[in-house]
């Protein structure tokens, strides 16, 4: 996404410049060559069929914009859009302040900060089936967490979120940040290490206090790390499915669908290609909303400045 | 070439010519619950009795997880020499593009038109006058099943049908036994949905809906009375918290549920468990009160293959699952009724002598897979999945099946 401009190459002449670094261009064209045939494509691909009735296999019956009508129409897809929303403002929220808090803390210099950087980062390692899983049976009333602080004497408590169609996605919350936030504290914390030393002490003299001078001074210069780390927290949000199979497998009933199980289901399940590209099409549409403005702001900014 | 080179072909093409006789065909199917597991193996044994070798490619998950597998694998051009598919709409689109092979010679040589019975599977199975697939069984799902020692440790007596049922759950609940066990997944709900208006609103009116699509029908007094009976039906199932059905089905195997709606495949958990029909537990087709049973079931595709020594093993392969030993020891294991007309079953048990009464009295019905595309049927399914795990009323509930049925196709 980043564009190299190398100041002297503006002064050479135009022809030339197409072959300037032969070689390096011509290793590149495999992956240009994917990029385009696979992702762009592809995604043309879909978007095109679409707007067809296609079922099982894709054919070119168009019926314009039926299958967004259906969609729209859709219980499922409502349901698994508000899930999204609720699920990716939570997430993005709760994610960032943790792992910077996290990462604050750790970087006080503490005793066994490796230790604990250790045991924050584990959940990361493992896939989101496996967290899915085990906060299936953390969550499960019958063995777990509900019945041991049963068994501790507490006999009214109640936490079954995976049972409760009203609250189910944040059971589902609770995996995603509990997997997704060590590696941010890591980001984070990395980001921190590379402030200067000497901002700490300018902010001492000056007399600001420890947690002012994070909000006002250190937030601030961590900015790239913050696009960095919103970046693969969005990333995450988009593509949730896995965690949501392994956990709920969208229950109790529809309540914890999500958009990118909609197309899954749609496509292999109904046998209804159509309205799965359909699907897929409006997450695309949903995220190039969102990053367009945002590519303007961040790319098109630094530009003019 | 090396001298090397050439023993190590001359090795290859001497297996090759060994293996000559005895194919392997991987055969692709979801049976994996332990009932299931016993049935699928009795295939296995006979084919490989045949010489041949049967590579079992078994996918764990119902058949919602498994299809998806098996289809993206023939479109993908990696395809496997048999698998198993629910006959009926499933695989119709599989066989216009011509991925599916023609079975039409070895059905006129095996005379499946006069021993298939009833004659609608073949009828399921057949395109533009071709036959495309072998019925190996077939599966009802309008049965409740009823634990005798739920009943027994609360004193009542178990119902022999669904208004008795009705009528004692509330006595099954104050003895702490939950009355109806339900896997929460949207496939379970719908077909107690399905065998409960089946039951309540009747034959006529099932048909009109069913076969066609009538929305006024679904809208009307019948369908209305229907959903009353599943919206008590939600309530005895309340604190059901599992998820398979086979765990449902061990819940009424260990009474710790009083019944189960679950088809007939049912059976083969019972019979692993070594209960005893009559003793241990109940069945009841059509609920005890409209003997009828749809007939879906689970067939055999063949995809199209380029080896002509794969193909001849396919056809073998198709003729032996429709065989009279087989036909028997396979059913006999998972339950299901057989789909010939003419083999003795006089060793099946109580439930399975029922349902083969109903057929022979033709008390037959078409199944979902038959009469609705599979993405209608997802839509039917989403919406008893939210009907079960929620609050919505039972007029909503008809209101919004009847737009589905007036969108069906």
């Amino acid at each position: 996404m980043t564009v190299v401009s190398d100041p002297t190459s503006q002064s050479v002449k135009r022809p030339s410049r197409l072959f300037k670094n032969k070689m390096a261009k011509l290793a590149s064209i495999p992956m240009i060559l994917t990029a385009l045939v696979v992702f762009v494509g592809g995604t043309l691909w879909t978007v095109v069929y679409s707007f067809t009735g296609s079922r099982m296999l894709p054919k070119t019956n168009w019926v314009g914009f039926d299958q967004y009508e259906r969609l729209w129409s859709s219980d499922r897809w409502i349901i698994s859009i508000k899930n999204l929303a609720i699920y990716g403002f939570c997430s993005m929220i709760l994610t960032l302040v943790i792992g910077f808090t996290l990462a604050a803390c750790l970087d006080r210099k503490i005793r066994f900060e490796s230790a604990f950087r250790t045991i924050f980062l584990y959940p990361f390692a493992l896939s989101f089936v496996v967290t899915g899983l085990a906060w299936q049976w953390i969550l499960n009333p019958d063995f777990g967490l509900q019945s041991l602080v049963r068994s501790w004497g507490w006999g009214s408590f109640n936490f079954d979120p995976l049972n409760n169609p009203d609250i189910v996605i944040f059971g589902l919350l609770i995996a995603g940040i509990w997997q997704g936030s060590g590696l941010i504290m890591c980001i984070m914390l990395a980001g921190l290490r590379g402030i200067d030393e000497d901002i700490w002490k300018a902010a001492k003299v000056d007399g600001i206090g420890t947690i002012k001078t994070y909000l006002v001074v250190i937030i601030p210069m961590m900015r790239p790390v913050f696009v960095t780390a919103l970046v693969l927290i969005a990333s995450g949000i988009i593509k949730l499915y896995d965690l949501v199979v392994a956990q709920t497998g969208g229950g109790p009933g529809l309540s914890s669908e999500v958009p990118a199980k909609y197309v899954i289901e749609l496509m292999f399940r109904a046998q209804n290609l159509g309205q799965g590209f359909a699907a897929s099409t409006m997450m695309l549409c949903s995220v190039v909303v969102i990053l367009i403005p945002w590519a303007y702001l961040e790319f098109g900014g630094r530009k003019r400045g | 070439m090396s001298k090397v080179m050439k023993a190590l072909l001359v090795g290859t093409a001497m297996t090759a010519a060994s293996t000559a006789n005895a194919v392997e065909l991987e055969v692709t199917h979801w049976w994996t619950s332990g009932g299931e597991a016993a049935a699928v193996s009795k295939f296995a044994e006979a084919w490989n009795a045949t010489g041949n070798t049967w590579v079992d490619g078994a996918i764990a998950g119902s058949g919602g997880t498994a299809r998806p597998i098996i289809i993206s694998r023939i479109l993908g051009g990696d395809p496997m020499a048999a698998t198993q598919l629910n006959h009926g709409r499933q695989a119709e689109e599989l066989i216009e593009a011509g991925l599916l092979l023609d079975l039409t010679d070895v059905a006129e040589a095996g005379g499946w038109a006069d021993i298939v019975n009833p004659s609608s599977l073949l009828d399921a199975c057949t395109l533009d006058g071709k036959i495309f697939c072998v019925p190996v069984n077939i599966h009802s799902a309008q049965w409740i099943w009823l634990s005798h020692d739920a009943y027994q440790k609360a004193g009542l007596d178990v119902p022999t049908d669904w208004y008795e049922f009705v009528e004692t759950a509330d006595d099954l609940q104050a003895a702490g036994t939950l009355p109806l066990a339900m896997g929460q997944q949207g496939w379970q709900q719908n077909i107690a949905f399905g065998a409960i208006t089946l039951a309540v609103a009747g034959q006529e009116a099932w048909n009109a809906v069913n076969i066609d699509k009538n929305a006024d029908v679904a809208r009307g007094p019948e369908y209305t009375a229907a959903f009353e009976a599943v919206a008590a039906a939600r309530a005895f199932a309340a604190e059901s918290n599992v998820q398979d059905w086979n765990q449902a089905t061990n819940m009424v195997i260990t009474g710790t549920a009083g019944a189960q709606i679950m088809g007939d495949w049912a059976q083969g958990e019972f019979s692993v468990a070594e209960q005893v029909e009559g003793e241990d537990y109940s069945c009841l087709p059509g609920l005890g009160l409209n003997p009828v049973l749809d007939t879906g079931g689970d067939a055999f595709y063949f995809p199209v293959n380029d080896d002509p020594e794969i193909t001849a093993a396919q056809k073998e392969l198709a003729a032996l699952l429709i065989s009279p030993e087989v036909q028997v020891s396979f059913n006999l294991a998972k339950g299901s009724l057989p789909v010939r007309g003419d083999i003795d079953m006089s060793s099946a048990n109580g439930c399975m002598q029922k349902g083969l009464g109903i057929l022979a009295d033709g008390g037959v019905l078409p199944s979902a897979d038959i009469t609705f595309s599979q993405d209608t049927q997802l839509q039917l399914e989403d919406l008893q999945a939210q009907f079960w795990a929620g609050d919505m009323t039972a007029a909503e509930a008809q209101a919004r099946y009847a737009d589905i049925i007036e969108a069906a196709d």
